[in-house]
């Protein structure tokens, strides 16, 4: 927090230190003595699952590189060769593969965590659009990792989403040459998508370094929305934080685990094991779990350069959710209205993905039309006026008066 | 806006960078495979050692004339997991064919017995030599065959004994067989199947249904060598996390105990 540093040095060593390198009170001000709301739930902890995900992507994905190839001759066939021949190679790459699923798993629950709790409300709306930075380099990681194991999805998945940019008035065919490297997506391609790949997660880290320092200028937001008042209203960081962020990451792990080594291709599509073929086109293309709402908004609309304004808008929408929720009430706990509209919103989203996968034709276009205007509805039209319409139960005079309200009265 | 479907569907498509409207075609009709109840399901599944050893013999016999299996070398036959024929098995098998090696000192190729090192023979030099044999169509490579399909073991095991004669109204035009459980019915490949095509050396008949169980059996090894150790880490990984979890809750609920 921005508050005073507690840190006091040790020794004569940590004295000398501090006073040319401060990192040790970085540390202690960061992650010992960080004070905490001490009435964060389990909701809470996706922030350290994440940290994780992040970790394991990079490490994973270090090694994997070590030994893929690529090259459109060789891709496919370097993945099978770290399967087969690679010490543990196959584990690497599960883990690879389920953690990009896992990780937008832990996203999409902490991303409705901060909007059921109005964690983007004032004064942490920069922490919250930083957030949906991470969120669309993610998005962008996600998809440039997916055309690297050369398979028939990977292929033609790069090429459906690489084709929007065409259809960009003046400039759209030009652009697609110019990032296809080519006329189609091919070895070009290929090349600068491992390229970009490679150099997404580093980028990804940098912005959760400023996420995470935003975060530590006005702390934690929390269940009742309320902010700290005294020392009363928190506890540090360690252990109290880090103890509960390790047993909800042990459970998060045992979910993780089941995937990788006793289902690690149900997530994944059947046709990626075929090797890409630019002369034969999948029955059905359809990316990622994770991307499914977005290309039902896409298919939706029946024009190629609205469709692709309408998916990119869905995600920019989240940068300006600060502005478009009036309410001053952060917690949904105190929004009764809102609960109501927060839930159809998720099952808005469920239906879009559900409508994502199947194939854009008769009712699945008519629902998935009316899915991504209610989409753009609970943004636009919902939220600003909720604020105005809405009467707030009342709020808590502190977190320690909330947290300690039920068994204060029962001891009177 | 129904009555409108077709003209979205074109805009959809136009949208997805397709050139033919493939996701309309009869595709979806295929007909569900029925599970089978595989020795490698489940979370401790194993493979069946004989039934991968038949399986190869008719992978070998039957499937090998026109499908390759690029990923598997004579030598993975020998590793744990697999087959697991002995070394000298291995040797045995790779001799049977030859292999083109070189160039020697003298800058020619030449022919060698095939090695436990070398990949399996491919039954074709290449695609094209593969469709001029099968009237156009390419027999896929096998080795990812139970991963690539929506439906895995079963659905090979579905389409392996699955023939039947075309239902009425359905033309088949020549070189097609009918398949219900192909996406579309329609198959370039025939019955690859028949009563004592084989014969095992464990003495076990070799029914259609027995041969495509264990090939089938051979087909997902071959695509998930790694099955065994995957699933014997796996329960390990488990019981560690079970139990790691169980300290991490109760380590919680001390530290926190001052604060309720």
């Amino acid at each position: 927090m921005s508050g005073e540093s507690t840190y006091q040095p040790g020794n004569g060593f940590a004295r000398w230190m501090d006073t040319r390198l401060p990192i040790m009170r970085l540390v202690h001000d960061n992650i010992t003595d960080y004070p905490t709301p001490k009435n964060i739930n389990y909701w809470w902890t996706f922030g350290g699952i994440l940290t994780f995900c992040l970790v394991t992507q990079i490490v994973t994905g270090i090694i994997l590189a070590m030994h893929y190839t690529p090259h459109v001759d060789h891709a496919f066939n370097s993945v099978e060769h770290i399967m087969r021949n690679v010490n543990y190679g196959w584990l690497i790459r599960y883990i690879h593969s389920n953690g990009a699923s896992m990780f937008f798993l832990a996203v999409y629950i902490h991303i409705f965590r901060g909007m059921y709790y109005g964690s983007y409300k004032a004064p942490r709306e920069v922490l919250w659009i930083l957030g949906v930075i991470i969120y669309l380099l993610m998005i962008a990681a996600a998809f440039l990792g997916y055309m690297l194991p050369w398979g028939q999805m990977s292929l033609w998945g790069a090429t459906v989403i690489t084709n929007l940019f065409g259809a960009i008035p003046v400039v759209g065919d030009s652009l697609a040459i110019w990032l296809w490297g080519g006329f189609s997506v091919d070895n070009p391609t290929l090349n600068r998508f491992f390229s970009l790949h490679y150099l997404l997660p580093f980028l990804i880290f940098g912005v959760v370094i400023l996420h995470i320092w935003a975060l530590h200028v006005p702390g934690n937001n929390n269940p009742i929305g309320i902010s700290v008042k005294s020392k009363q209203d928190t506890v540090p960081f360690h252990p109290y934080i880090t103890v509960k962020d390790a047993f909800s990451l042990s459970i998060f792990l045992i979910l993780f685990s089941y995937f990788i080594f006793f289902a690690p291709n149900v997530l994944g599509h059947a046709d990626n094991y075929i090797p890409a073929n630019p002369l034969v086109t999948p029955a059905h293309i359809v990316p990622e779990w994770y991307m499914l709402p977005f290309y039902a908004i896409l298919r939706a609309v029946p024009d190629k350069l609205g469709g692709v304004i309408l998916m990119f808008s869905a995600i920019f929408i989240l940068f300006l959710l600060p502005w478009l929720d009036t309410s001053k009430v952060r917690s949904a706990r105190y929004r009764p209205l809102f609960r109501q509209f927060f839930a159809l919103f998720i099952i808005d989203c469920l239906l879009l993905g559900y409508l994502g996968a199947m194939p854009a034709e008769g009712i699945y276009v008519v629902l998935a039309r009316v899915g991504t205007v209610y989409y753009f509805a609970h943004f636009l039209i919902i939220l600003p006026l909720l604020g105005i319409v809405e009467k707030p139960k009342k709020v808590p005079e502190s977190i320690s008066a909330s947290v300690l309200g039920g068994s204060a009265q029962a001891a009177e | 806006m129904i009555g409108r479907t077709p003209t979205l569907l074109a805009a959809c498509l136009l949208l997805a960078g397709l050139s033919a409207p493939s996701t309309a075609n009869a595709a979806g009709e295929a007909k569900h495979p029925q599970a089978v109840d595989w020795s490698f399901g489940g979370p401790f599944g194993t493979y069946d050692r004989s039934a991968l050893r038949r399986g190869f013999q008719v992978y070998k016999e039957v499937c090998a004339s026109c499908h390759g299996l690029n990923q598997i070398a004579f030598r993975n036959l020998a590793q744990p997991g697999g087959p697991e024929f002995s070394e000298a098995e291995v040797k045995a098998i790779a001799a049977e064919y030859e292999v083109t090696d070189g160039p020697d000192d003298y800058g020619d190729m030449f022919e060698r017995p095939a090695l436990p090192k070398d990949r399996l023979i491919e039954p074709y030099p290449n695609e094209k030599a593969a469709r001029a044999a099968n009237g156009g169509s390419y027999p896929p490579d096998l080795s990812l065959i139970t991963k690539a399909r929506s439906g895995g073991p079963d659905y090979i095991h579905a389409l392996l004994t699955g023939y039947e004669d075309a239902p009425e109204g359905v033309e088949m035009r020549a070189g097609l067989y009918y398949n219900p459980y192909m996406p579309g019915g329609k198959i370039a490949m025939p019955a690859p199947l028949l009563e004592d095509l084989v014969e095992y050396g464990d003495g076990t008949p070799a029914t259609v249904e027995q041969m495509s169980l264990d090939v089938t059996h051979f087909l997902n090894w071959t695509a998930e060598p790694e099955l065994e150790a995957r699933k014997k880490t796996g329960t390990m990984v488990l019981i560690y996390l079970t139990i790691f979890a169980g300290l991490l809750y109760f380590s919680m609920r001390r530290i926190w105990a001052d604060q309720h």
